[in-house]
């Protein structure tokens, strides 16, 4: 049931004859909720504000959040639950600030029955509850974006490739390696064997929490691409409850060379390009 | 129609393939590259990539040929150059050019060659050579 012109003005002169109190009212609500998370003051500005909102919509005859009257209480809605999302409350937290004015109102109301006190309770609740819902979605919407940026900026600390030896480069991998996360690797190293033409890479797993058939998969491309462009990996860094899941799950390696630690696999690395390594005789003191 | 280039560089002979790659290209490359190693008794051919933005299954398989023929002839066949973007679309199509040798670029192509040639004992002139270095 939606608000009509004559129940939106009468809201509003209500909402306006009794601003203080229903807001105080509305505040105390907001507040246990939340658990002073939040200080008194901020929250209090925060619900004047949503109320000045509301009291606006209502006096120009809003009867639907979307329309076009509804802007500037979409806009303070919107701020409010992004606020929030970013805060780190939860969704129920979010909406109760909204749904407290029901509440707060009905008391209100309550006091001064006239005839028509619940037709129009029933259409203000209308709106609030539009409110709440769009409260949520912006707040879903803050709250994805910030995930979104999250893993952005995983991927940027991700995945250096660093130079061992002559010839040697090495990928220390550390987290979970997810299908784009794997295929930024793959790219960064690729290029980094054309870019210093070294004909060894050592993929290094030590930083890698689990390994289950997918991540394997996404190893084994890797190192069957470099093949292709003429260059040869070695895995290393396989700690023994990875080497257990490895066997237990029946992946295969192959030829691919696998090391326990980065200075095994280096050494085998040296070997096969026939580097010796010899410790020197310690110099005697005379 | 056009043809691949094939220069002789020593014991080597080089192709780099320069153009987009057709079904009569392919073919003129494969008999040229047959002749030119009987004629000049070759044991390598390095194929350099690095200018194919794009390599299908189509060209995938002529590489494959060209080294099959080349191993008949006794010559050692390395694919040079590929570039990352390539590898990748490979791999993902499940192509992984069994039987081909690779390398980074050209220069390496030729140390895998004579690395390869050095293990073969019954090679006439530096037979001595390569047992000499191996026992000492």
């Amino acid at each position: 049931m939606a608000l009509s012109a004559e129940q939106g003005g009468r809201l509003a002169h209500l909402l306006s004859q009794h601003a203080d109190r229903l807001t105080n009212r509305w505040t105390e609500i907001v507040a246990s909720s939340l658990r002073g998370r939040l200080s008194r003051a901020e929250l209090a500005r925060q619900v004047q504000e949503l109320h000045r909102a509301l009291v606006d919509a209502g006096r120009q005859g809003v009867s639907d959040l979307a329309d076009e009257h509804g802007g500037e209480l979409r806009a303070v809605l919107s701020e409010l639950s992004t606020n929030r999302a970013r805060q780190g409350f939860s969704a129920t937290e979010t909406a109760i600030s909204v749904f407290a004015c029901k509440d707060a109102l009905l008391e209100l109301m309550e006091e001064e029955k006239g005839d028509d006190t619940l037709r129009d309770f029933v259409a203000f609740s209308a709106l609030v509850d539009q409110m709440g819902l769009f409260t949520f979605e912006t707040f879903v919407r803050a709250r994805e974006s910030l995930i979104a940026d999250q893993a952005e900026q995983l991927l940027e600390l991700s995945t250096p490739v660093v130079k061992l030896w002559e010839g040697v480069v090495a990928v220390p991998l550390v987290g979970t390696l997810d299908s784009a996360r794997a295929q930024v690797v793959m790219e960064r190293l690729l290029q980094t064997l054309v870019d210093t033409g070294s004909p060894y890479a050592i993929i290094d797993i030590t930083g890698v929490p689990a390994v289950d058939t997918q991540v394997a998969q996404h190893i084994l491309k890797t190192v069957v691409a470099a093949r292709l462009m003429g260059a040869d990996c070695i895995i290393s860094g396989i700690r023994p409850q990875i080497a257990q899941t490895i066997v237990a799950l029946g992946i295969e390696f192959g030829d691919i060379a696998t090391k326990a630690s980065l200075a095994d696999a280096l050494r085998h690395v040296l070997r096969l390009t026939g580097v010796e390594t010899t410790a020197r005789r310690p110099r005697r003191e005379s | 129609m056009e043809r691949v280039p094939i220069l002789k560089i020593g014991d080597i002979l080089l192709v780099s393939i320069q153009v987009d790659m057709s079904d009569q290209t392919a073919i003129q490359l494969q008999e040229d590259l047959a002749e030119r190693i009987v004629a000049t008794s070759c044991h390598g051919v390095i194929i350099d990539i690095t200018a194919l933005d794009i390599v299908d299954s189509f060209v995938g398989r002529m590489l494959s040929t060209i080294a099959s023929i080349s191993k008949v002839l006794d010559a050692e066949t390395v694919v040079v150059g590929m570039r990352p973007a390539v590898a990748i679309t490979l791999v993902e199509l499940g192509l992984s050019l069994n039987g081909i040798r690779t390398a980074l670029n050209v220069e390496r192509g030729m140390e895998l060659i004579a690395a390869s040639r050095a293990d073969e004992p019954d090679e006439g002139a530096d037979d001595e050579d390569t047992e000499t270095t191996a026992t000492a």
